[in-house]
């Protein structure tokens, strides 16, 4: 058809009429908003768009080009994984899908409206949205380390820049020198994580600062995979690390960043290196959109769906479900669940009974690794475990080494079911 | 390159499988089913269905590899842990998750070696008889040196059924319900058949994935995540999954 100027100027008041009323969308087709591109966004905004074969508009708020994964990012510090390797980009998700991709903040959610601000200034209406925001630290969690000190004191507990800068002061540690962990209280995100970092920390300084030291604070009691761990830095790192719990006085720490110096019980200990994971609670714009009772966000266990609005979804680890971690491949499970239930809210599929899953693979030295898992179904009251298996104390070096190797493809699996 | 070699021998031990099938009704339809637990294994009678294997198994004294590994001192082995034999990556991955050959993994093995391992290069479509299977076992046992790990005659006398009663295998998947099944199972293994630690399960023949995961289901096959994922599928949903991951596109 020629463009004249009759049916131009037709085209233009249908485009005015589109930003005067940002409700309407194209051809009708329902519109799902996804604030977070992590495991749990990312993978929601593809099973939805691909699913749907078109019928359901995906619209991805995520503010990073490149998603640097936090699993493996302990890899990446003992040196098993080059850095650059856990990076992913979100442009297949927009090209193969036609999910639109749009790198920016969410700034708040209007739930009366439906609609979400982005710091450009946009405004999304939505039919369903999705948040899977990730972690935020808790204020005070640790006195005397704030966000304004993680150059200082890394936290290192989201995937990227903190984790590689935590690196690089491990690797400038003076000979002999000292790396402590504040570890977090629970609940928190990837419950090995810590302990697979102590792993990674100590075969890294094992290799190039065999004499230095590594010390553990930690608030709890009991931590994942506990015996699998110990057995590990005993036949691996015999010597070389120290944990002081809560019988010592680790609930009562704070630290000094000017200083370097950690004050456990009123003893201080001096370090070179100090990597404060502090206590955690969903991502800031769960709390901003009004879907949070206390530091994590409820949701119904049978469709993920918040208890506290009907067109709102939270995923992976600032929701609360129960019995699930908060994990990585949790958030992908959860992710599966919400997507379906979506698009049969929205266009009439099928919608199945919810089924939930999640492994964590940790590697304790080079090809040592081990896993703990479980099933999960929904309950009238929450997530609940159905069935657990956890790797055993006193493997043999074949059946860790196959577990090891298992992890890798399970990385390649997940990064795929998510991006490609 | 040896993964193409691998996925060539894959593809053709499924065809035999659906053969074994077809005979198997047949079978089943008059001598079903076995009075199990009257079985003894007669080794006089093994050494005659021996002459089945000997083309690639040698046995006994001077016994080498051949085409398949020699099979002295099988009873207590680990799987795929013999010497420097060339093992298939699924019997190596076997090995290293626990699976040790005794007369229950052995007995599962002959009768459909595609229940335990599914990419196995043991050209061998299975056997059917129980009876035949206990003889056959009870001769191969006496070249295993360690009487400790070798089943005496209660043992012999009980062997389970191993073979997927043929309702189940003729159930006809759920798609659908399938795809939504197989999000779970893509967290892991790869849609597009890329494996990197963890196999592909993309494009098997239904019948082949239906024997794997009710293996895992019983737990013959040894791997803790597989035999909790396979544990809580019913056989529709097990089905479902089946005719699923046979027709997609890589």
């Amino acid at each position: 058809m020629a463009l004249n100027r009759r049916n131009f100027l037709g085209a233009a008041a249908t485009m005015s009429a589109t930003l005067a009323a940002p409700m309407v969308r194209a051809q009708g087709r329902p519109h799902v908003v996804v604030i977070g591109g992590g495991c749990g966004g990312a993978t929601a905004a593809r099973y939805l768009a691909k699913d749907s074969e078109g019928a359901i508009d995906v619209t991805l708020i995520e503010p990073q080009r490149t998603y640097y994964t936090c699993f493996f990012g302990n890899l990446y510090i003992g040196g098993f994984e080059q850095y650059d390797d856990l990076g992913h980009s979100y442009s297949t998700l927009a090209a193969a899908y036609g999910i639109n991709v749009i790198h920016d903040l969410a700034m708040g959610v209007d739930k009366d409206a439906k609609t979400v601000t982005i710091a450009s200034g946009e405004t999304l209406s939505y039919d369903k949205l999705v948040i899977s925001p990730g972690i935020d630290f808790l204020e005070d969690s640790v006195p005397g380390w704030s966000l304004a000190a993680q150059d200082a004191m890394p936290h290192a507990y989201k995937g990227g820049t903190q984790v590689a800068l935590l690196k690089a002061q491990i690797e400038a540690m003076p000979e002999g020198g000292r790396y402590a962990m504040v570890a977090p209280p629970n609940p928190y995100r990837c419950p090995p994580g810590p302990y697979e970092r102590i792993s990674m920390v100590a075969h890294l300084l094992k290799e190039t600062n065999p004499t230095a030291k590594i010390l553990i604070v930690d608030p709890k009691e009991k931590f994942s995979k506990q015996g699998l761990f110990e057995e590990g830095w005993q036949n691996h790192y015999s010597g070389m690390i120290e944990r002081i719990g809560p019988d010592f006085g680790a609930d009562n720490t704070e630290v000094d960043p000017a200083a370097m110096v950690i004050n456990v019980d009123g003893v201080e200990e001096k370090v070179d290196v100090c990597n404060v994971i502090p206590g955690q609670k969903a991502g800031w714009i769960a709390h901003a959109a009004g879907v949070t009772d206390g530091n994590w966000a409820p949701v119904m266990p049978d469709t993920m769906r918040s208890r506290l609005d009907d067109h709102i979804y939270v995923l992976g680890d600032a929701s609360e479900q129960g019995d699930m971690p908060k994990s990585g491949f949790s958030a992908n499970s959860q992710a599966k669940v919400a997507a379906m239930t979506i698009r049969g809210e929205l266009t009439g599929s099928r919608v199945f009974p919810a089924r939930y899953s999640n492994t964590c693979w940790s590697l304790i030295a080079t090809e040592d690794g081990v896993k703990v898992g479980a099933s999960y179904e929904p309950t009238e009251e929450k997530i609940a475990s159905t069935g657990s298996f956890i790797s055993q104390t006193g493997e043999d070096a074949a059946l860790r080494k196959q577990t090891y190797e298992e992890s890798l493809g399970w990385y390649a699996g997940i990064t795929a079911d998510m991006f490609s | 390159m040896p993964n193409e070699a691998m996925r060539g021998d894959a593809r053709f031990v499924p065809l035999r499988c659906v053969l074994m099938r077809i005979c198997a009704a047949a079978l089943l339809a008059v001598a079903w089913p076995v009075a199990a637990a009257e079985l003894t294994g007669d080794p006089a009678r093994g050494e005659e269905l021996w002459q089945e294997c000997s083309g690639c198994h040698l046995i006994g004294r001077d016994a080498v590899d051949a085409v398949g590994p020699h099979l002295n001192g099988l009873f207590g082995r680990r799987a795929a842990a013999h010497g420097d034999f060339p093992y298939s990556d699924g019997l190596v991955r076997m090995g290293a998750d626990g699976l040790v050959w005794d007369f229950e993994t052995l007995d599962a093995y002959v009768e459909n070696p595609l229940a335990l391992v599914s990419d196995t290069r043991m050209g061998y479509p299975g056997l059917e008889d129980p009876q035949e299977r206990a003889d056959l076992l009870a001769f191969v046992r006496l070249y295993s040196d360690s009487p400790a790990d070798i089943p005496e005659a209660p043992r012999t006398a009980n062997p389970s059924n191993h073979d997927i009663a043929p309702e189940i295998l003729a159930l006809v998947g759920d798609a659908e319900y399938g795809a939504y099944l197989s999000s779970e199972c893509k967290t892991c293994h790869q849609a597009d058949g890329s494996a990197q630690g963890i196999p592909s399960i993309t494009q098997w023949p239904e019948d082949a994935f239906v024997v794997a995961m009710h293996a895992y289901k019983r737990k013959l096959r040894p791997h803790a995540v597989m035999q909790m994922i396979a544990g809580r599928l019913n056989d529709e949903e097990i089905a479902a999954l089946a005719a699923y991951f046979a027709t997609i596109e890589p």
